[in-house]
């Protein structure tokens, strides 16, 4: 800890900063390539068609559901090898229903396949054919509800950017912030089609949580850079840049932290649904909450802070006092 | 039953039954929607609910005047509904609703007024009628209801046409009589062959009728959503409604004569118990997995803040158990299920919770690298700290009330543990946590700062000018600088500058 502390106390003082303002070129030309490649993936993976790069699950495709009535027993794990089985690539829910019933959802099959793991079911669960029967079932997460959530998450940012207008008074903080929040939506949808994680209902939720929490970053650490923005005297020699570089630094430790502890749980998550226990859902839904949380909490030092320094920068103003700031600082240098 | 109708079915009983109880709707088959409720039992309202058909008619207007709840004359306040071409006449005269009750000859007959109905319709609220239930009536029975916008009463005679007769409605603009395109927007109807006749019949009487009884309702679940004016006879079943319509209003209208009027009655076909989708293992796993995750959290917390990650972890054990306590209430009194999406909500908000602990602490460390002394750089930390918390809680708080207003089913829920977590993660910061700290900062163990304690002055650089100089007050009113922030950029700065010089005098470069 004392090295950590140590390494706090540099950036507090500015003995030791990462030039989060002064190299912008370089973090916007990594954010750039990041998002252009989110981009292309789904692109390349779908074969030009863009919506197929990703997998989306049964929610919102739509699938065959199988029920089987008076089974021989509820094992549900039973029921997913045998439908695997038949379609290894399928993606398998089973769940019991009442007492003897199972129900097996999988995504849209063919007539013949459906047919198979029809029969493959029977055979698990000791019943006749005629006891388990087929559907085609809708998707519960149809259109609408997306639309819903969409229209939802456009309201909401601009209610925030609202919000963040009125209480930092400019709204090139507002700007800079859903900037950045975009980069961080892209990169983590572009992560989904790259690793081929199956979209659920509770992907997007763990989308509009990330929208949350990359604002919810970047108001931490704009509060600290509007404190030190605004105690900018005119004999002090640090120019606009340069504060707000110091504010991101002092808040660094804080970042650091806040992401550890927020991505900690969910990683563990990710990790035991994905390589031990076999959770699916939580597997689903972790992936996207790390991949944001990790992604937002980069990005409000990259991307959102040395944004909002460039928009100021080129006010009359701000550059005025600048000027003043180097010349204050060359003086000082000099004497 | 097209798979249009089907949909339409859907997103009527994702409405109805929308909130907290986080259900899935989905078609099933081609007849069939199967609806996935949490919880082991549904009770009868939910049932209720979804059963009663979404049920369109068309009555003819009796009287109409303004909600009884409303200040300003009739006149005034009425706004006439697009489909009005002319504004709404004023309430009609008190002796109305003297006239005696004799059996009335048709639909428009004011006789239908008894002086029951008239007391009903003069003390119309407006928005009261879906709480109170007085917006139903049977077919063959006047009915005195509002507008869907509350603005207007309407007493109405009996149904004439109904709602399932409509085979198409489209919303278009208006081709003039010379075939030139006004720009004007309309709504089509399209009566089947019992709509065009029983429209006909009844358009033929209302034509030749004074306003408002030459205005014809359509009502829907209950409220009028368009009352126009009749202007003819219409005898080839194909309505048109026009006035006033921008075309996003009267494609509303027309969606909702086309879909409003589906001839469904919902029953129940089947009622299966199913188990978990996620499943009591995979539950396990997942509360295993939180709770190693809570485990790192705790580790990474002692390592990097010694004793006072103690406090962070208490808050968060507080935080849960209120948390836990507050679902548990819901679900004891609003049916709150947890899903999947609630879980996961809970999760993340760990991070966000731990985030306000870990953004007051930072602060605090801030306050004793200037040089306070722990009491006061608890106390200053905390000012700065609180406007930050709450500033970045209020964007939370902000997602997830939109969320929660704007969004169905599952995102709903999550909103509403995202919403709840956010405000009680603020009453625990400053009622337990701040007071927590304050009481700490007292003991001998912190404000001397123990090496465990986390606050250790010299740990946190203070040390660095030497005991001396760790009241600064001088310094700052030698400068005059008495504002704080400029005492905190000026020793920010010369720690800055005698670090450069004590690198210069060793002749080591940057």
């Amino acid at each position: 800890m004392a090295s950590f502390a140590k390494f706090g106390n540099d950036l507090y003082t500015g003995a030791r900063s990462v030039d989060f303002v002064g190299r912008r070129r370089v973090w916007y030309m990594i954010a750039i390539v990041m998002v252009l490649a989110s981009i292309a993936i789904p692109f390349v993976r779908g074969g030009g068609d863009f919506s197929k790069g990703f997998n989306f699950g049964i929610d919102f495709t739509g699938g065959s559901q199988f029920q089987i009535s008076d089974a021989n027993s509820t094992d549900t794990i039973k029921g997913r090898d045998a439908a695997l089985g038949v379609v290894p690539s399928a993606n398998v829910l089973v769940t019991t229903a009442g007492n003897h019933g199972v129900q097996v959802q999988t995504n849209q099959l063919t007539d013949q396949q459906s047919q198979q793991v029809a029969t493959a079911l029977a055979h698990t669960y000791g019943v006749a054919e005629k006891n388990v029967t087929n559907s085609f079932i809708g998707a519960t997460w149809g259109a609408d509800v997306t639309g819903n959530a969409l229209r939802a998450l456009i309201v909401f940012v601009i209610f925030a950017a609202v919000l963040m207008a009125l209480y930092f008074r400019t709204w090139k903080m507002s700007a800079a912030a859903i900037l950045s929040l975009l980069h961080d939506l892209v990169i983590t949808a572009g992560v989904y089609a790259a690793t081929g994680f199956t979209i659920t209902p509770a992907t997007i939720i763990g989308f509009l949580t990330i929208l949350g929490y990359s604002l919810y970053d970047v108001v931490v650490v704009f509060d600290k850079i509007r404190e030190n923005t605004a105690e900018l005297t005119d004999d002090s020699t640090r120019t606009f840049g340069e504060a707000v570089n110091l504010a991101v630094n002092q808040t660094l430790v804080r970042s650091i932290n806040t992401g550890v502890v927020a991505a900690l749980p969910v990683a563990a998550i990710l990790f035991i649904g994905s390589f031990i226990l076999g959770a699916d859902t939580l597997k689903e839904i972790s992936l996207a909450l790390f991949v944001g949380t990790v992604v937002s909490t980069y990005s409000t030092p990259f991307v959102a802070s040395p944004l909002y320094a460039q928009f100021r920068s080129g006010e009359a103003a701000i550059r005025q006092r600048d000027e003043k700031a180097r010349r204050l600082k060359a003086r000082a240098a000099g004497a | 039953m097209t798979s249009d109708q089907l949909n339409q079915a859907v997103s009527i009983i994702r409405q109805r039954i929308g909130g907290i109880s986080e259900a899935e709707v989905s078609t099933q088959g081609s007849r069939n929607i199967l609806i996935e409720i949490p919880g082991t039992t549904l009770d009868k309202t939910t049932q209720d609910r979804i059963e009663s058909a979404s049920k369109m008619e068309f009555r003819p207007v009796l009287m109409t005047g303004a909600p009884a709840t409303s200040n300003v004359s009739p006149s005034a306040s009425a706004t006439p509904s697009p489909g009005a071409s002319g504004s709404a006449s004023a309430s009609p005269s008190p002796s109305l609703a003297d006239t005696p009750t004799a059996k009335p000859t048709d639909g428009s007959d004011l006789n239908w007024v008894t002086p029951a109905l008239q007391k009903q319709f003069t003390d119309l609220n407006c928005s009261k009628i879906d709480a109170a239930d007085t917006n139903v009536a049977p077919a063959d029975k006047p009915l005195a209801t509002c507008d869907d916008t509350g603005t207007q009463t309407y007493l109405l005679g009996p149904v004439e046409v109904e709602g399932s007769t409509i085979s198409d409605a489209n919303a278009g603009t208006i081709q003039g009589s010379q075939g030139v395109n006004t720009g004007e927007w309309a709504v089509n109807i399209i009566f089947n062959a019992e709509g065009t006749k029983e429209f006909a019949k009844v358009t033929n009487r209302l034509v030749s009728l004074e306003q408002p009884r030459s205005q014809f309702a359509i009502v829907l679940d209950g409220k009028v959503i368009s009352a126009p004016v009749t202007q003819a006879a219409i005898t080839n079943g194909k309505p048109q409604i026009s006035g006033n319509f921008t075309q996003a209003s009267a494609q509303t209208l027309a969606n909702q004569l086309k879909y409003g009027a589906l001839p469904v009655n919902f029953a129940v076909q089947s009622r299966d118990t199913i188990a978990a989708t996620l499943g009591v293992s995979q539950l396990q796993n997942g509360l295993i997995a939180g709770l190693i995750g809570l485990l790192l959290v705790a580790v990474y917390s002692l390592f990097q803040y010694r004793l006072l990650g103690f406090v962070t972890l208490a808050s968060l054990v507080v935080a849960g158990v209120i948390t836990y306590e507050f679902f548990d209430i819901l679900s004891w009194q609003n049916g709150l299920r947890l899903s999947l999406a609630g879980v996961a909500g809970l999760i993340v908000a760990i991070g966000f919770t731990a985030d306000s602990f870990i953004v007051y602490f930072e602060r605090i460390r801030d306050e004793l690298r200037d040089g306070r002394g722990l009491a006061g750089a608890v106390e200053a930390g905390w000012k700065r700290a609180l406007r930050t918390i709450l500033a970045a809680k209020s964007v939370n708080l902000l997602s997830a009330i939109i969320l929660y207003v704007l969004a169905v089913g599952n995102v709903q829920g999550f909103a509403l543990t995202l919403g709840i977590t956010t405000v009680i993660d603020v009453i625990i910061v400053v009622l337990f946590t701040h007071p927590v700290l304050r009481l700490l900062a007292t003991t001998r163990f912190f404000s001397s700062g123990h090496p465990l304690s986390g606050l250790d002055p010299n740990a946190l650089g203070a040390v660095y000018r030497g005991r001396a100089e760790f009241h600064f007050s001088e310094d700052a009113r030698r400068s005059g600088a008495s504002r704080e922030a400029g005492r905190r950029q000026t020793i920010a700065e010369r720690k800055a500058a005698e670090l450069e010089a004590s690198r210069g005098s060793k002749g080591g470069s940057n």
